[in-house]
């Protein structure tokens, strides 16, 4: 049975509940005629049970849906002839996946150890019995609910506000997932980060100055083959960021100035747009750009300089990443210049001041809190940025202050450490958690911080 | 002007003309910054677009060649029994030789051989497959049929190889150029629009290769991502604007909601990789886990989106319908909510097209493996447009650059349909009231 | 006058207003007849500003029509009138402060010491230096109250080195009567004072910078009432040294602190006059109306 179908049955069912508990609020009150002794209008004694009915099911089986593959597994593999249990739980995964393969139908049941087709079989029924609990158990529920509201219905029944406070609870459950997804992050990196910390010290990632995470060819070889000191990394990311933040803010804070203060209002409508298409480019794009023309570009430059440019340079993925980030940038700038009240100018302005003296001195101390702030959230953004520096930026650790060497970055790191097929608990699977604790701590204190900046300032002039 | 105030201000006066000159000097060099500087933004967005576009526009003609095929009973049915089956696995590739060495008759040696075979792709194969087993009349009869191009003959047809390079580096050969240039002379050589590139999964072969897997797959994991994020988006942005009351719960919300829309999209990459592969068990490379990453990532933006579109409604509209006796939550839903929809449709269409060009999460769940197969459903393996352009870009062959540029277009042209559609949705209900 | 300047004076706030060079010259001559629907008397002997035929267009609007008014040296004229009269436009044409907005226009002439101040060599930077002004909402800058009055000395370059500059901060806050209240906490930022010190302090920063002309538009509409007396005699004390156009929607404001009225209805001047004259026996209907209170 699919779970669509499971689903959709509820629904129905919740269909003839709505209807059966708007016609007993009806009966009640002796048909409608007497519609006004009821407290809410029909369609809400309806809805609660239809509501009472439909939710607690589809809350069953979606619970069920999200535990019952671990319990299968276990079942399997308890179900395998001895020895499975103990074996380590990378080699279990391997097997897992043979069965899960033979399950599915990718493999032919022939090329495969009988043991594994007959665990294969177990799967299949546990899932079909599964799917056949989880059916029943949610329209019994379901029933259940629903009749529990559908004999409670009396002209009393304050169905409305019930109703309404479902409808709220449902809501506030909705906002919270933004904690939840919070929480999951912080859950799931760390636990993970930690596994790590427990085969490589703190102090050796975060203070280790060579990284070479090598690719574990024996399971048993883990951990002793590799070098987990992060600081390459984090000079490498500093780095990028650095040539990012030197090409962004300029550029972008003096376009928002021209932009703001000195272009006419035609100009303004066509560049300002013009200069944001640049924040609507996938990053894939920049990445692209910065691997295939900036990089060969900057190489060709330097050569006729007499210098050695990497071809994978931190220039090249910096001043792309600089690119990406000018219209963040600008249109930060732009709003807080223009929060900056006119009667300031209007003060400096009629004191003699002259246009730029105005900005300089006037406008843009006056803005200054609110542009740092700005300026902090794009560099949160550098720090976290991915696919420009995974395309451009090269994969060599590299301890270097040198734009023109290859070096780097934290995010680089984890795309490479994940992506692929590799056991899971392995140090280097798991330093790619390390390395994102690292990340999602950096920059949500720069975003707590800017943040905060840039609330203050809005405030200030409000 | 007689008195002291008049002196006074002379000497005043004279003191402001005497700086003049010097601050209308850092008047003009500021301004010139500002100029420069939007200059230099713009030149960066036409650079890159003339950069991608001059890239990509050759990938949208794809070069045929013009072989006089043979359908060889002996090759195709030896058996005479013109069964399904026979013909299904037959030697097409056969064919496609004898065709070219009858086309070169004086190449005999194995080496030349194969690169003579190296011609002509291997869908040229499937097309000749096709052919004969709609028609099985064909089977002994004679065809001049356009067939798909090799990606360097395609390549070197393109003006893409330059021929004046020593011919060790050139990864095509004098004797090859020779063969294709013979090919040009005798008009067997044609560029034809190339309808397969948005049909066609991907490929090993950059002739193959096409972004219709890629788009199919954008389009399932963005059908999962706007079915979760927009409804539970304007219901999280309903609750906080409208109902929330101001305590420590509602504070952390917010600043969750905030933070998140600034964390790197990679950390949602591997929350899903530990939460919804590693611990839920959902496969891995399918659209459903790619929407489910993408919600979470979205979702705040969608809130804060759809927030301003709920503060925009002006509260004179709550306070008739709440004087009317109507509940706070018949007040949002039948009189708010419709006003504020507009503006919350623009914000989930800026979060979809975000949620399109986004690549970074999606390497972190697998969906970066080399799928041929287009994906049928939310659980089949799949990449996205993005994704697709990463790995086309990190593929060495010359061919792949211009395939490249050329899904990134079609990238840029969905996101530019997405936004301009946003546009068109706020201008068209903007400030209804 | 100085005529350095010359090549320099264009690029202040763009699209500036230029003054039509069709009105006759002789009527920029005080005294001389005038061709005017303003009651009263528009001319004085001892001018430093003379309007001649000033209209102002907001992109559309015409704002106000074909105004003539002299104003004299230390003296305090007020600009009455009911809102959207066009009293605050006409200030603004006086340091060119309409210029900062993109739609306005100007026509006409105004002369400071017979020089015309629309006049294509005149340099807004330096007239502005020489009419200061004053707002209805205190700005003080975001910056310390000393910063605050330096400003304008110091992008001047109307002092040579620190000890002069903090002199004329001194003699500034002196004059604008604030010293004694914030000589010990000069470094505090301009902001942290009240309503009517910060107006204060804006009339010490347009002090500082030793302007003939002081336009003041409703200084006191944003305080309260002791606040309001204290620059109300701060006023009347600059009269001795600056000449001052003060606009006041406060009718007894207007009498308590100017020597001369101006009534402004709908962008026309309609009645100029001594102050008593205005206020006890005025000449024209509209003038009577507003003033008994019929309407504004």
């Amino acid at each position: 049975m699919q779970t669509s179908t499971i689903v959709i049955a509820i629904l129905v069912l919740g269909t003839i509940a709505y209807r059966l508990g708007r016609r007993r609020s009806l009966a009640v009150v002796g048909g409608p005629r007497g519609i006004s002794q009821l407290h809410s209008l029909p369609g809400y004694y309806g809805l609660l049970t239809a509501v009472w009915c439909a939710l607690p099911a589809l809350g069953v089986l979606g619970a069920w849906h999200l535990l019952d593959q671990r319990v299968i597994v276990e079942a399997v593999l308890a179900h395998m002839p001895g020895g499975v249990q103990a074996l380590p739980a990378d080699q279990q995964g391997l097997l897992l996946n043979d069965i899960k393969n033979v399950v599915q139908g990718n493999v032919a049941a022939g090329d495969v150890a009988p043991a594994v087709v007959a665990a294969a079989r177990e799967w299949q029924r546990l899932d079909t019995l599964s799917r056949i609990a989880a059916a029943v158990l949610a329209i019994c529920v379901g029933l259940f609910g629903g009749t529990l509201v559908w004999r409670r219905i009396t002209p009393q029944l304050r169905a409305r506000n019930k109703v309404e406070w479902i409808v709220e609870l449902n809501l506030l459950l909705c906002s919270m997932i933004a904690i939840l997804t919070t929480i999951g992050i912080v859950v799931s990196v760390l636990y993970e980060a930690l596994q790590f910390f427990r085969m490589v010290p703190v102090t050796e990632f975060l203070f280790g100055t060579k990284w070479s995470p090598q690719m574990a060819i024996r399971a048993d070889q883990v951990g002793s083959s590799g070098a987990f000191g992060a600081v390459p990394l984090f000079t490498g990311t500093l780095l990028i960021s650095l040539i990012a933040m030197v090409i962004a803010v300029p550029v972008g804070l003096f376009s928002a100035i021209y932009l703001a203060e000195y272009a006419h209002r035609r100009v303004r409508t066509v560049a300002k747009p013009l200069i944001e298409v640049l924040a609507g480019v996938p990053t894939v794009v920049y990445g692209f750009f910065a691997a295939l023309t900036i990089g060969p570009m900057l190489r060709a430059l330097g050569q006729s300089l007499g210098l050695t440019v990497a071809s994978e340079s931190a220039l090249a993925a910096g001043l792309v990443m600089g690119i990406m980030i000018i219209p963040f940038v600008s249109s930060l700038a732009d709003d807080m210049i223009t929060a900056v009240p006119q009667s300031l100018r209007d003060g400096a302005y009629a004191l003699g001041a002259t246009r730029s003296e105005t900005i300089r001195q006037v406008v843009l101390p006056a803005a200054l809190p609110g542009i740092a702030g700005g300026v902090l959230l794009a560099v949160s953004r550098a720090i976290g940025e991915t696919m420009i520096v995974v395309m451009a930026a090269g994969l060599s650790a590299n301890l270097t202050a040198n734009p023109l060497q290859a070096v780097t970055t934290v995010t680089v790191q984890v795309v490479t450490l994940l992506v692929g097929d590799q056991e899971f608990n392995s140090p280097k699977t798991l330093a790619a958690f390390a390395l994102g604790l690292v990340l999602f701590v950096a920059t949500l204190l720069l975003n707590i911080v800017a943040l905060q900046i840039v609330r203050r300032y809005r405030e200030q002039y409000e | 002007m007689s008195d002291a105030s008049a002196v006074r201000a002379r000497t005043t006066q004279q003191k402001v003309a005497a700086t003049l000159r010097r601050r209308y000097r850092a008047e003009r060099r500021f301004r010139a910054l500002g100029v420069a500087a939007v200059a230099v933004g713009i030149l960066f967005v036409v650079f890159l677009f003339w950069t991608i576009i001059a890239r990509g526009y050759t990938a949208f003609a794809q070069t045929y060649i013009q072989l006089d095929v043979s359908y060889s009973a002996e090759e195709l049915d030896p058996s005479g029994n013109r069964a399904r089956e026979d013909l299904e696995g037959a030697n097409y590739q056969a064919l496609i030789k004898a065709a070219l060495r009858e086309e070169f008759p004086e190449v005999t040696e194995r080496a030349e051989l194969r690169k003579l075979y190296a011609l002509a792709s291997s869908a040229a194969e499937l097309t000749l497959r096709e052919r004969v087993l709609s028609d099985p009349q064909r089977i002994g009869q004679h065809e001049r049929i356009w067939l798909l191009a090799k990606d360097q003959v395609d390549m070197l047809v393109k003006g893409q190889v330059d021929r004046s390079l020593p011919e060790a580096q050139r990864n095509i050969d004098d004797q090859t150029i020779g063969w294709i240039d013979r090919l040009i002379a005798a008009h067997q050589v044609e560029k034809r629009f190339n309808a397969r590139f948005f049909t066609a999964g991907d490929s090993r072969e950059p002739e193959q290769a096409g972004v219709g897997g890629a788009i199919a797959g954008s389009f399932l994991t963005l059908v999962i991502t706007l079915l979760l994020s927009f409804p539970i988006g304007v219901a999280a942005a309903i609750y906080l604007e409208e109902f929330a009351p101001q305590n420590r719960l509602t504070d952390l919300i917010e600043v969750n909601i905030n933070n998140l829309a600034a964390v790197p999209s990679i950390v949602f990459g591997l929350l899903g990789l530990a939460m919804f592969i590693q611990f839920f068990g959902l496969p891995r490379s399918a659209p459903l886990v790619g929407g489910l990453v993408l919600t979470l990532m979205t979702l705040p933006t969608i809130i804060i989106t759809s927030r301003a579109a709920l503060k925009a409604v002006p509260p004179s509209i709550r306070e008739a319908a709440l004087g009317m006796g109507a509940s706070a939550v018949q007040t949002v839903m039948h009189h708010v909510l419709p006003m504020a929809i507009p503006g919350m449709l623009t914000g989930a269409i800026i979060g979809m097209a975000r949620a399109l060009g986004e690549s970074a999460p999606l390497l972190m769940i697998g969906m970066v493996a080399f799928i041929v197969d287009i994906p049928k459903g939310f659980t089949s393996a799949a990449t996205v447009l993005p994704v697709q352009v990463y790995l086309w870009a990190s593929s060495p062959e010359r061919a792949f650059v211009e395939r490249t540029s050329a899904a990134i277009m079609v990238l840029l042209a969905f996101l530019l349909i997405m936004n301009a559609a946003a546009v068109l949705l706020r201008s068209r209900f903007e400030r209804r009231w | 006058m100085s005529t350095q300047m010359a090549t320099t004076g264009d690029n202040i706030p763009t699209s500036a207003p230029r003054a039509a060079v069709t009105a006759a010259h002789d009527q920029s001559q005080p005294g001389a007849a005038l061709d005017t629907k303003t009651v009263g008397q528009v001319t004085v002997a001892n001018a430093v500003v003379s309007a001649r035929k000033v209209n102002v267009y907001y992109g559309e609007k015409h704002a106000i029509h074909d105004v003539s008014l002299d104003i004299g040296r230390n003296a305090v004229i007020a600009l009455i009138g009911p809102s959207g009269c066009g009293k605050s436009t006409f200030l603004r044409c006086i340091n060119r402060m309409n210029d900062t907005i993109d739609a306005a226009r100007f026509t006409g002439h105004i002369t400071l010491d017979g020089q015309d101040i629309y006049d294509k060599r005149q340099d807004v930077v330096q007239l502005r230096a020489r009419v200061g002004m004053v707002f209805q909402k205190p700005n003080p800058f975001p910056k310390s109250i000393y910063e605050n009055i330096a400003y304008g000395p110091r992008i001047h370059g109307l002092v040579a080195n620190r000890t002069d500059l903090d002199e004329v901060v001194q003699t500034s806050l002196q004059k604008a009567g604030l010293w004694d209240e914030v000589k010990d906490r000069l470094e505090h930022s301009g902001t942290s004072l009240s309503g009517g010190q910060q107006q204060r302090l804006c009339i010490a920063r347009a002090i500082a910078v030793d302007p003939e002309v002081i336009l003041m538009d409703e200084p006191c509409s944003a305080l309260d009432p002791i606040a309001t007396a204290r620059i109300e005699d701060l006023i009347d004390e600059l009269r001795q040294n600056y000449t001052i156009v003060i606009v006041t929607h406060n009718m007894q404001q207007a009498a308590r602190v100017s020597q001369r009225t101006a009534y402004f209805h709908l962008g026309d001047l309609i009645e100029v006059g001594a102050t008593d004259q205005i206020f006890t026996n005025p000449m024209h209907k509209l003038t009577e109306d507003y003033i008994t209170g019929r309407f504004g």
